[in-house]
Formats: structure tokens, sequence, C-alpha cells
């Protein structure tokens, strides 16, 4: 099919008028502009459907035409991931937006993928309510955050996506739509697709609503933190808080190319809870701890720049200390200046490298990195890196269940295509 | 001799070579101690049961189901209230409660490691000498097994602050419908792929059967401080719960019975709960010390504000473990006052708790049957007992009809058939009230993928068994249910 017909089919699926533009002037289908790529791969087109039934008939008629798809929502996390093997459309979310419900009284919303979560976090905070989930990208869409399965320091208290999220909406690679969960958080009715398809890189199908559960936010806020010269100090003293009784929402260490470590602990409660816990972690991690009420910097962003090479480190929890202190000594070793953050209390570390650092040290680095998070029950996941590390390296390390994974995809994708080659060993 | 019983014969053979004679049972009399579980109204004998010792000899079993093209269903303690281990006629139940070993109590990783077979309790026992414990707590966590609680995502009374099961188990290996064996998840958070295990986790046997389970235990609170308020009705016992999560506060439970439950509970239990309550309200704070001091005068006082007559304070453990007898031995005290009933599993928005209950309340009038309401208040879920004598001409079809009627109105008021007793064989057919024919299609994806072949606990959790090569077809027009207003496209 010529490609203008093919345009054509879209446009009359995008629930547009004839000239492809909507009442306000925006365009629903578009041919694709020089930024519109996903990793580097260009589309040819762009849609951007405003609800789930837009979506629903655009994805038919992708199907119908034999088009490979890739959501895009506010774009932060692009580079992530493997390039698409093929790409024809780009669906774009970022009309797909609002807040459908939020019932205060019973601390839950729903809300369509492509709205922010910093406008989402502001409607809430009206009720003095939030959706307790990080997002270390700033600028990032609800469905983008699922999507990656993205978390931040307050994981510890709060879960991640798949503790919060309790209902979804899905636009299949067919164009069926398809619900699971609800929107009430005790529900065990049927397969938890919400979190079959969080962090599923948009492989299994187009998210377009979310249903979360909700927290109160909290009266009052302490951050305590300590420095020390050595990372593995830092991890063996946030060790120490996760055996007293304090509770802390975050347990984070910060251990800086540059060397030394910061061990922060954010606690949350009644003001006088508060008080009494941040004094007690303060004797709990030392004469120089320092108490106040507001972050460090670098809270819950990654320890990296948009080119950089970025990993996600895990390890059983004991094994903190001993991922730190192997991660800094293999970057040492290789004259690399690796900075790790990350959250020391559930045994998530992420690294960072410059773009700029020779890409054959990098992979060995990687190398080195996934032995070491192996040693200790975890994995070791290149989340972002540029090109000439790419070509190098294997972004996910070893998959437990990956014939199972393929079948699960095969299902939902028989044709291979939703963002083919993102995910998990070309899945 | 029938084709199918020389292939019973055959398969009892395999059975026997894979895991030894003494571990599968094929005499009629023994195979009648499996025919329910704990929702015995359904009875099915099995065709041969399986006990196997480990993981290698349940995917033995599970290969020579396949082999011999049987189904097969899996089966914990068998306290499951949705008859999701309802054995299959024609099938093989495999029971897992000869793999009881708590393999590893790692406090310094807040893991346990476990096999399915573990009763609940025992991983709380085993962990609290180190000062953690295992904090999903089903009412029946004395006797049913954690491969159970898998199955089924079980809550319990302290899920509200807590979660789930799914929230707590971290890694399970399991032996897929094909017989393989699978790790999924593990010691460390967030293993790179699918989150497969979020899926099999309240998948109800099946999509597979747990063999061992790494769960996260949890640090014993510091404090724990627990109230019981008497209030005259359950609108007011209802405003204060709402008046209590309105403030900030996030107990770790807050469960209502109303005046009919309560005297059930008195007549079975002696628990001594305040004379003439309409309805009794249990709030449990626990967490650091100061928290729970500030958070405890603060739930105190909006009880009272919200007419409260009576509030007592547990002052110690004893105390507090009299206040949840009452509360725990509910199901079990409503046989005193009625021969038989039914349990319900139902959620709705807390906030719609007033209405339901009124209606509710209607549904008993206009029937006849009796309804004692018994709940998670914090979570809007909802366990009515439906009570009826089977001996009474038309009886024990009333009280089915309320019991539907009660799930109609969860449905209606955007709530779920279920909030922790699961699907099972009960509830397979009220499951497209809940969700379109789309949405029922697009589980099966996931069902296909692990079970092609449609073994594992087959005419379960699914109203219509469809085979896997089936292609959905598509659907014109709005669903019913949709345009009754009973499901919503959100």
């Amino acid at each position: 099919m010529p490609t203008d017909a093919i345009l054509d089919r879209l446009r009359a699926a995008g629930e547009s008028t004839t000239d492809g533009r909507r009442p306000d002037g925006s365009e629903s289908v578009r041919p694709a502009r020089e930024h519109d790529s996903i990793a580097g791969v260009p589309a040819r087109y762009v849609a951007t459907p405003r609800d789930t039934a837009g979506a629903a008939t655009l994805l038919r008629t992708a199907a119908a035409l034999d088009l490979a798809v890739t959501v895009r929502g506010a774009a932060t996390k692009q580079s992530w991931g493997g390039p698409p093997r093929r790409l024809d459309l780009i669906l774009d979310t970022t009309a797909l937006t609002g807040v459908v419900e939020h019932a205060a009284g019973d601390l839950i919303t729903v809300v369509r993928a492509g709205t922010r979560l910093d406008e989402l976090a502001a409607t809430l905070a009206g009720a003095r309510q939030q959706l307790a989930l990080d997002a270390p990208m700033p600028g990032g869409t609800v469905g983008g955050a699922v999507a990656t399965n993205a978390s931040g320091p307050r994981r510890m208290l709060y879960g991640t996506v798949r503790d919060l999220i309790i209902g979804v909406t899905i636009v299949r690679a067919d164009g069926v739509v398809a619900h699971a969960g609800g929107k009430v958080v005790k529900n065990v009715a049927g397969y938890d697709l919400a979190k079959l398809v969080t962090g599923a890189y948009g492989t299994l199908g187009l998210i377009t609503e979310c249903a979360f559960r909700l927290h109160p936010l909290p009266p009052a806020v302490a951050y305590v933190t300590r420095r020390t010269d050595d990372p593995a100090e830092a991890g063996r003293l946030a060790g120490t808080v996760r055996t007293a009784q304090l509770v802390p929402t975050a347990l984070e260490v910060d251990a800086p190319a540059g060397g030394g470590a910061t061990v922060t602990v954010l606690l949350e409660g009644t003001a006088a809870g508060v008080t009494a816990r941040a004094e007690a972690t303060r004797r709990l991690l030392g004469v120089d701890a320092t108490a106040c009420d507001g972050p460090p910097d670098g809270w819950g962003r990654y320890p990296w720049r948009d080119g950089d090479t970025g990993l996600k480190l895990t390890a059983a929890l004991s094994g903190v200390p001993r991922l730190l202190a192997e991660a800094r000594a293999a970057a040492d070793r290789r004259g690399l200046p690796l900075a790790l953050r990350g959250s020391a209390g559930v045994g998530v570390l992420y690294a960072g490298l410059p773009g700029t650092a020779d890409p054959e040290l990098v992979a060995g680095l990687v190398d080195a990195l996934r032995t070491a998070s192996a040693a200790v029950a975890g994995h070791a996941v290149v989340l972002t890196a540029p090109p000439p590390v790419r070509d190098r390296i294997d972004l996910w390390g070893s998959v437990d269940g990956l014939a199972l994974m393929r079948r699960v995809k095969e299902r939902f994708d028989p044709d291979a295509r939703l963002a083919p080659g993102r995910f998990v060993r070309g899945i | 001799m029938s084709t199918a019983r020389t292939d019973l014969e055959a398969l009892t053979a395999a059975l026997r070579a894979a895991i030894g004679a003494d571990r599968v049972i094929s005499d009629r009399q023994q195979l009648r101690t499996y025919e329910c579980d704990g929702l015995a109204q359904y009875k099915v004998v099995p065709a041969l049961v399986a006990l196997p010792a480990d993981a290698a000899q349940c995917a033995s079993v599970v290969r020579a189901c396949v082999a011999a093209d049987t189904p097969f269903v899996a089966r914990g303690s068998g306290t499951g209230l949705s008859g999701g281990a309802l054995p299959h006629a024609d099938g093989v139940l495999i029971v897992t409660s000869q793999m009881r070993e708590i393999l590893e109590v790692a406090p310094s990783d807040e893991r346990a490691v476990v096999q399915p077979g573990v009763i609940n309790l025992a991983v709380t026992r085993a962990a609290a000498p180190y000062g953690w414990y295992y904090a999903p707590d089903p009412s029946s966590q004395q006797i049913c097994s954690i491969g159970g609680n898998v199955a089924e995502n079980s809550g319990g009374a302290h899920c509200l602050k807590y979660g789930f099961t799914t929230n707590h188990v971290i890694g399970v290996e399991l032996v897929t419908p094909d017989g393989d064996r699978v790790h999924l998840g593990g010691r460390a958070p967030d293993a790179p792929g699918y989150d497969l295990l979020g899926a099999f986790v309240g998948s109800e046997g099946t999509l597979g059967i747990a063999t061992e389970v790494t769960v996260r235990l949890t640090r014993l609170p510091e404090s724990v401080r627990t109230l019981l308020a008497a209030f005259e009705s359950t609108d007011q016992a209802g405003a204060a719960t709402s008046a209590i999560i309105a403030a900030g506060v996030v107990p770790a439970a807050v469960e209502m019975m109303d005046t009919l439950a309560i005297s059930a509970a008195e007549e079975a239990v002696h628990c001594g709960y305040p004379a003439g309550a309409g309805a009794v309200l249990i709030v449990e704070l626990d967490g650091p010390e100061p928290e729970v001091e500030a958070q405890f005068d603060q739930v105190v006082r909006l009880c009272r504000d919200n007419r409260a007559f009576e509030i007592r304070i547990a002052a110690d453990d004893a105390e507090r473990a009299l206040f949840w007898k009452g509360r725990k031995s509910a199901f079990a005290a409503v046989g005193r006052i009625s021969p038989d009933y039914i349990v319900q599993d139902g959620v709705i928005p807390r906030t719609a708790l007033p209405a339901v209950l009124r209606r509710i309340g209607e549904l008993s009038a206009e029937r006849g049957i009796r309804v004692a309401n018994v709940f998670h208040a914090g979570d809007g879920n909802l366990h009515p007992l439906v009570l009826f004598d089977a001996a009474v001409d038309g009886q024990t079809e009333r009280a089915e009809e309320v019991s539907g009627a009660i799930l109609d109105l969860c449905v209606s008021h955007g709530g779920s058939i279920t909030g922790e007793h699961g699907v099972g064989m009960d509830k397979a057919k009220y499951m497209p009230r809940m969700f379109t024919d789309d949405d029922l299609d697009t589980m099966q994806l996931l069902r296909c993928a692990f079970d092609p072949a449609g073994l594992a606990n087959p005419g379960k959790v699914f109203p219509t068994p469809r085979l896997c090569g089936e292609i959905p077809g598509r659907r014109k027009g709005v669903h019913p249910a949709q345009e009754a207003g009973l499901a919503e496209a959100f």
C-alpha cells in the first residue's frame, strides 16, 4: 500500500476530521518528523489518540495494515531497552490524559496513562493524598512509569507500581480493549493483568488507564543523613537502620564517583513521632548524622545523565555492602568513574558511567557488575547505554522464566508488532 | 473394561513408579477424604490422589498427567472457601501437604524460603524469635498452607496496612502445566522480564503449582494498640471508620461486626462484647511507639465523635486476643444460631458501606433470610453470612438468591465479587458480571501461554471452558454487563 494510503487509513481511524485535524487544530495522525524515532529507529507515522476507544480503532487499523507500533509517553525513557526491530507507527499518549476519578474517601484514583505524574500529584495533593510512587525522571507519564516499572526511594515503605496498581485498561495488539482488576484495593477476581503489563515496556499492549491505591500525605517528614568514606560502611549502616524499630519510608545510599558515601533515612509520620524517630535515627547513625526536613541533592534521581550508561543492580539485602564494595573495586580497577546510588533498604542500586567512557572498558565492567550482583542473588540490567556500549553487551543478563515469557508475548502479540525487540532477549 | 478405566490404571501405575506406591491413593474410600475443600457444598471424588514429597516428584506427577492427557488439581490444606481445590472427577488431585519444610529463615535478608505445604502461622513462628513475622494472616492461618495462600492471593485482617500475599511473595519455584520446573522472582527484587510472579500469585492453580516459595518477612512492630468500640448502629461505626481514614491514619486493621454477628459470637465464645451494641469496631494500630501513641489518641477521639457509647482499650495481649476472639470465630459461630449458612465474600468502595448495608437489610427482609455482617471495614471487604435452614422448603434457594444479589450489589457499586476467597468453582459463573467477554478472553491468553492443553485446574475461575486454539471472536456493540452499568469501562 502506498504511504499516503496508509496515512489516510490511519487518519480515518484516528477519530479525526477528514483533513486529520481535530476541532482544536491538533493532528491526531500525522507523518513522522525528524525527532519521531525510538532509540534511533525512525517511525513513519505518529498517532495521538485521546481516549481508549480512539486508541483501539487505531490499533485495529494498525493490525489490519500490519504496522509495527511503539508507544511513547513523555519520551523520558525512550533510550531504555533495545531499539525496535520494526517501527512504523509511534502511538503517542500525551493526549490520553486526565484524572477519570479520584475517590478521596476510598483512597483510589483512576487516571489516563498519558497524564504526567507531577500533574497527578498536584491534583491528589488537594485532598492531602498521594500516589506514593517516585518519578526518577521528571516529566514522565503514569503509563511510562508503569510500562518501565520505574520507582524510587519511597518504595521501601510503599512498594513499587505492582503494589500500588489495582486495575488497568489495555488495548491489545489486535485492538481489543481489556480490563483487569478494578477500583477497589482488595480484589482477587481474575488474573492480575495489571502486574503483567507493569514493566513490560509496552510489548503486551497499550496501557490506556490505570487505577491506583493512594496514601495520605504525611503531616511531617525528616531526612537524616550520615557521611562515611567507605561505600561498604554506608551499606552496613543501612543494615542497622533496617533492623531498628524506625520504619523508614526510604533508606538510601549515595556513593558518587568522586568517593565517599552518604546514608540517608527518610522518616514520615506525625510531627511528634517523626521528631522522636529522627532523633533515634541520628543516635543510631552516629554523632556526625544530621537531620533536616528537605531531601539531599540528587535524591531519587538516577546517577547518570542523558547519553550515559545507566544500570540497575539488585541484591539480597545482606549482600548490599558487598555489592557496593565490589562494584566500586571493579570500577577502580578499570579506572572508570562509577556513580552508585539507590535503595539500600530494598536491595536496589543504580549505577551510572559517563557516555564518553571507553566502551570496551564499560562492557568489561558490566560483566563484572553482573558477576557481583549474581553473587548476592541479584541481577544487573543495563537500562540505557550509548550505541557503542550497546553493541558490545547484552542489556538484560540472565532471565528466569524466559521460555514462558516468550509464550506470553506470542499469545498477546502473535505478529510481534508491539515494540518488537525492546524487551528481554529480543521480546 | 472401558478405555477410561484402562487409561486410569496405566496412569496409576505410572504415578506409583514415579513417586512410590505409598504416595498414590486409588482406594475409593480413601479418595472420599479429598472430595471437597473448605466449601463443603461441592463434592467431587478425584480419580486419584498424589502426595509428592518434593518438587521433583511434583513435576513427575504433572508430567505423567500431561502424558495421559489427564487434568490435575493442586490442593494444600483444603481450607479454601471458593472450591478452588475441588477435585476433577477424571483427574489427579495433587496434594502438597507432604512438602512442609521451612527451608530457610534469613532475617538478614528479610526472607524465608518454605515448601508449599508449610502452614501460614508456622512461618511467623519460625521468624518471631529473630524479631520478624510473615504479615498475611488469613483467619485460617493456623491450618492453611502457604501454597494455598499463593494460589488464592490470600488476605487477612491486617492486609489493610500490609497488603496481601502477592505483596509478600517475592519468589516461587513452580511446576508449569507442562511439568517444567521454573523459578520466578527470587531473593532480590525486580527480576528482569515480565512479572509472571505477579500473574501467578492468585491464579488459583490454573497456571501451575508452587513447589517452593520465598516470602518477605516483616519486622515485628514495636508497639501494638487495639481498641473495641461499640456503636448503636453500623452507620455510626461506618462513619467512625471513614473519619479515621479521612484523618490520614492507616490502621493495621479495622474490623466491624453487626448485631447478629455479635450475638452469634457471644453465644459461641463468650467474648463479652458490650451489651446492646448495634455494631462493634475493632481498630488496631501498630508501628513505632511514638507514632502509635499519637494516632491512637486520635482514633479514640474519632470513635467518640461518631457516638461510640463504649470504648475498651486492650491493656495487654490477653485482652487483645479476647477482642479478636469474637471476630475470628464469627464464621463458625453463626453455626450456633443457624443450621446452615453461606459465607459470602465481596468488596465495595468503603464509602458505599451505609448504602450497601441498607440494601442488604432490605434483601434480607424481602426474602425472609437473615444476614449477619462481618467485615474488614477498612478496605470494604464484606463477609455477609447468609443464614438458612436447608430442611425448610425453599430456604436454600432463597439464601442463594440473597447471596448472589449481594455480589450484584458489590459490582454495581464498582466493587468486586471476591476480595480474598477467590473465584474457584463457586464464583466462576459471576465473572461475567464483573468482566466483559473481551476481558475474560484476554485473561485466557495468559492461561493458554502457561497451559495450552488446559489441564491445570480446569473449570475454575472462568465461566466458559475455551480451547486455546480458538481465536476469540470479535464482538460488536456494548457488552450487556456494561450496558446494565454492572461493569465499567474504566
